[in-house]
């Protein structure tokens, strides 16, 4: 990865403005015909769900047809005229993953009522509709960002301000009477009919934090007091900063019970003054603090001591505490290599497949093969983010875009991970896959945002200005 | 800072390469063994999901898939099951597979290797896979004789054709719906499961081929053919028979069952002795031959030997190293012998077939899913266990029993029955088991079978002719009637 993204930028430095045609209108196109690559991937995947399961294609296939291709296409026009330069890969890896989940949702939708239709119970809705629905809003704030927000550098300007929104965020589900408990955690806000997890919205607003607090504080953070084993260590009152953030962790682990979220927020504060300050010595007392935090959870709660447990001895609990990991390790076995084909697996034995578990799904239905290309998928988002990371010109969106691909990063190996009991299984859902509102909404924001930074930082420089190397750095 | 972004690039790129490799462990190399971890629901519904082949008896099928609207897509459907389920065996989502749906289990579902062009067929065509059909050699009708002969008695019935070891009938009583095991309803599976497990009868129990019990009086055909095969005695052998005989070392005597001396001058030959049962006789007959020959005499019939019909079937056993009171207990079926009913006809039909005995098997033939006959199975000789001339001797001393002995009950009119009656004491205060061996026609033997009663009470010999021997009788006529 990183030598693939050297070799960029020195040709970008090498490249003069006269020929840089090629970064911009043919760039939107590669973008256009993989954007309808993967809608084809997404409605193949959607008929032959269908096809295996019902025998015939979906009624109502034109429709979707014409629903995807407006939403996306939209995006993609949105893009074409107002983020020009912007990285042409972004749009369809995401676009592909929706689908893919609006596909396994789908897939599972068909299970339920076949389930439901068998056992002369009520038809359960249709989860894909609602799916769908979000997808509709998360593509509108997409075009909002893609349109409102036009320089990322103005983000700056609020970062208290989305401090306070971030951590009112965290705290809502606490407030009595709003938060709901789904699985043990506390992380659902319930208004009406209307529910959404705020971590995933805090997230984003968190992250703006991180980069406009850490851009202004960067230069003291980075001051060594101490040298211990050839690393520069910080001085001690500048400690303040992490401990809050940890603290702030530990919070969210003890009120919340959510294990994935602390973890995610913790390390992704630790990365951003790693980066910001280069040091290295933050990453150390990132590693000890979390260790210490890990050790606390452990000893002070059954059921972070019960997850640890299941994780190392998976089979002695596969009827009771480890049976959800054991029903995906089952689907995982029996996807195989190749897979079982669209609704010829048997995802619908393993609790929250559409949510936490919507990987297991996907890896016994497409395979060993299709899971490696659903996390090359992720594997590409997240290069992108730090390809645009290093292009960015301003230490702001620089940390901006790193946050962003260093939170997709965590969540994507903390929930996989999890389910494949690589590490011990924490809840949180699987980026753009997983069936959530809330979640999607803000992932499709922060492809957005991505979008325009990394339009910005692609822009050929306006005549006369100086290319700086190593600018902002 | 970009430094430190290629660095997390670095580490980013390594928790994906770890999430790749990871995967690939769960999925290629651990996939085995997952799958076959217990509790591992969908490698059952992925059986369930093709049409598994049918078990049939001539060309009825006993056991077949028909389609199901459930989770699962087909249902498995057994005709008579109480009657069959010895053979059959059941196959449960819940319980797994035994009998021939285990053993067979390859052919059934179409995964065996011989069926590797079938598959590859099914592949191409894309037809729903379907697997291949297993012929029984049971006779429907000598089946439905002995299930329904044993009525509401615990006990055993096996019949086999003398001539190739086919099993012609395999009864158990009391039995179970293995229907009621193949149900999709799994929690009243588990209940129906739960329920028979504990019955003190143990209707799960495959009596024929599972369950060894002292062979009693039936055992004396083994004591005849060691007496014969031995050279020094001869169906008219005088041998000494009173009333009881003290046993050698010993306080305790043996008496015989009525109580009577078996013939004048308590002399009785051997015929006479076989005919009436005469347990004095035969304990000396015992004493004389020697452990030795009782024992190579007993393996020769297939004692000691675990036959795979190709269910397994439990070892039949005559004690080794025992004491000269021990083997006079022995010669008569007690003390330690024991057999399965399948081995007792084994023991008729060796002495059917010319002495030969023959390897006992319930597969007739294998067929593919289109019914093609793919395998037939090849009779298989095991042991000589007798001379021809002394298989023929041994073979009207047993008719001899039916016409003039205890074994009356097995008369046929117009057919040459040969027969042994039996009564094994099992220990005080517990049931005696009553027993029938027969063998028909003499010449040219068509069936030889073996019928065991355990909750025969406190029965005497007479039981062995007075309930065992119809049903003998009646798997005798239904084999004999097929070909008339």
């Amino acid at each position: 990865m990183s030598t693939a993204v050297s070799a960029s930028s020195s040709t970008k430095a090498s490249t003069s403005s006269a020929d840089n045609s090629w970064m911009t209108g043919n760039r939107r196109n590669v973008e256009l015909v993989l954007l309808i690559f993967a809608g084809l991937i997404g409605l193949y995947a959607y008929a032959n769900v269908d096809l295996a399961l019902r025998g015939s294609l979906p009624v109502n296939l034109l429709a979707v047809i014409a629903v995807v291709t407006v939403l996306f296409g939209s995006a993609h026009i949105a893009v074409r005229i107002w983020a020009p330069d912007a990285d042409p890969l972004l749009l369809p890896a995401a676009t592909l993953l929706n689908l893919l989940g609006l596909a396994m949702i789908h897939r599972l939708d068909v299970a339920a009522s076949i389930a439901a239709a068998r056992n002369d119970s009520p038809q359960p809705s249709a989860d894909v509709a609602a799916q769908l629905t979000w997808a509709g809003v998360a593509i509108v704030l997409f075009i909002g960002i893609i349109l409102v927000v036009q320089d990322h550098r103005r983000l700056q300007r609020y970062t208290y301000t989305c401090m306070v929104a971030g951590v009112v965020l965290l705290l809502l589900p606490l407030v009595p009477g709003l938060g709901t408990t789904v699985n043990g955690a506390n992380l659902w806000v319930r208004l009406g009919p209307l529910s959404f997890q705020p971590s995933e919205l805090a997230k984003i607003l968190l992250t703006i934090f991180f980069a406009g607090y850490l851009v202004v504080h960067r230069n003291s953070l980075a001051l060594v007091h101490k040298k211990f084993l050839g690393i520069g260590f910080p001085r001690g009152r500048d400690l303040g900063p992490i401990l809050v953030a940890w603290l702030l962790s530990l919070a969210i682990l003890v009120f919340q019970r959510d294990l994935g979220t602390a973890l995610m927020f913790f390390g992704l504060f630790v990365t951003l003054l790693y980066v910001a300050t280069q040091r290295r010595s933050w990453l150390v007392i990132g590693a000890a603090l979390f260790a210490f935090g890990a050790l606390l959870g452990y000893l002070a709660f059954g059921h972070v001591r019960i997850r640890f447990e299941v994780w190392l001895d998976t089979w002695s609990y596969a009827n009771d505490q480890g049976y959800q990991i054991a029903q995906s390790l089952f689907g995982l076995a029996n996807g195989g290599l190749l897979g079982t084909g669209w609704g010829q697996g048997y995802p619908q034995m393993v609790p929250f497949a559409k949510t936490d578990f919507i990987t297991a799904a996907l890896g016994e239905e497409l395979g060993v093969t299709g899971f490696m290309a659903i996390i090359v998928l992720y594997g590409i988002i997240i290069e992108r983010g730090l390809r645009t990371a290093l292009a960015c010109r301003d230490p702001f969106g620089k940390l901006l875009a790193v946050g962003f691909s260093t939170v997709l990063a965590l969540q994507v190996f903390v929930v996989i991970g999890g389910v494949t009991r690589l590490i011990p299984l924490t809840g949180l859902t699987t980026p753009f896959l997983s069936y959530g509102g809330s979640a999607l909404v803000a992932n499709w924001m922060m492809i957005a945002l991505l979008l325009r930074i990394s339009d910005r930082a692609r822009k050929p420089l306006p005549a006369g200005a100086e290319y700086v190397k190593g600018a902002g750095a | 800072m970009n430094h430190a972004i290629r660095r997390m690039g670095v580490v980013i790129l390594v928790l994906m390469l770890a999430l790749l490799i990871n995967i690939n462990v769960q999925q290629v190399l651990l996939a085995e063994q997952t799958r076959d971890r217990p509790g591992n629901q969908r490698t059952v519904l992925q059986e369930y999901s093709r049409e598994r082949g049918p078990i049939m008896i001539g060309t009825d099928p006993v056991a077949k898939s028909v389609p199901s609207s459930g989770q699962y897509k087909f249902k498995r459907e057994y005709t008579d099951g109480p009657q069959n389920v010895p053979a059959t065996g059941f196959y449960s989502a819940l319980y797994g597979a035994t009998g021939i749906e285990r053993t067979e289990n390859g052919v059934l579902a179409g995964t065996g290797d011989m069926f590797l062009m079938s598959r590859i067929q099914q592949l191409i065509t894309g037809r729903q896979a379907k697997g291949g059909a297993v012929q029984l050699t049971l006779n429907g009708q000598a089946q439905q004789a002995a299930y329904n002969g044993l009525g509401s008695s615990v006990g055993s019935v096996t019949a086999i054709e003398p001539s190739t070891g086919a099993i012609l009938a395999l009864a158990s009583s009391p039995s179970f719906d293995p229907n009621k095991l193949a149900s999709h309803n799994l929690s009243e599976v588990q209940k129906y499961y739960e329920k028979i497990s504990a019955d003190p009868n143990k209707p799960m129990l495959n009596r024929p081929l599972a369950q060894t019990i002292p062979p009693g009086s039936t055992f004396k055909l083994v004591t005849t053919a060691a007496a014969l095969e031995s050279g020094e005695y001869t169906p008219s052998s005088s041998l000494p028979g009173p009333a009881s005989m003290r046993l050698p070392e010993s306080d305790s005597r043996l008496p015989n069952w009525n109580g009577q001396a078996c013939g004048s001058n308590n002399k009785v030959t051997l015929t006479e002795a076989l005919a009436i049962s005469c347990n004095t006789a035969f304990a000396y007959l015992g004493m004389e031959l020697g452990n030795d020959a009782l024992n190579a005499q007993a393996e020769k019939f297939g004692f000691g030997n675990s036959f795979a019909v190709p269910m397994q079937a439990a070892t039949s056993r005559y004690p080794t190293g025992i004491d000269r009171a021990q083997q006079a207990m022995s010669a008569i079926g007690q003390f330690d012998v024991q057999a399965t009913t399948m081995q007792m006809a084994q023991v008729g039909a060796a002495i059917g077939n010319g002495g030969v005995t023959m390897s006992p098997y319930l597969v007739k033939s294998v067929l593919g899913p289109d019914l093609q006959v793919m395998k037939t199975t090849a009779p298989n000789q095991y042991a000589r266990a007798l001379s021809n001339e002394h298989a023929t001797q041994e073979m009207a001393m047993m008719v001899n029993v039916v016409n003039n002995g205890t074994g009356s009950n097995a008369r046929i009119p117009g057919v040459a029955v040969g027969g042994k009656t039996g009564t094994a004491e099992t220990g005080k205060g517990r049931p005696n088991i009553a027993w029938f061996v027969a063998v028909a026609p003499a010449v040219n033997p068509r069936v030889a079978v073996a019928v065991a009663i355990e909750n025969a009470g406190g029965a005497n010999e007479v039981s062995g002719n007075g309930l065992a021997a119809p049903i003998a009788r009646e798997v005798i006529q239904a084999i004999l009637q097929r070909s008339n």
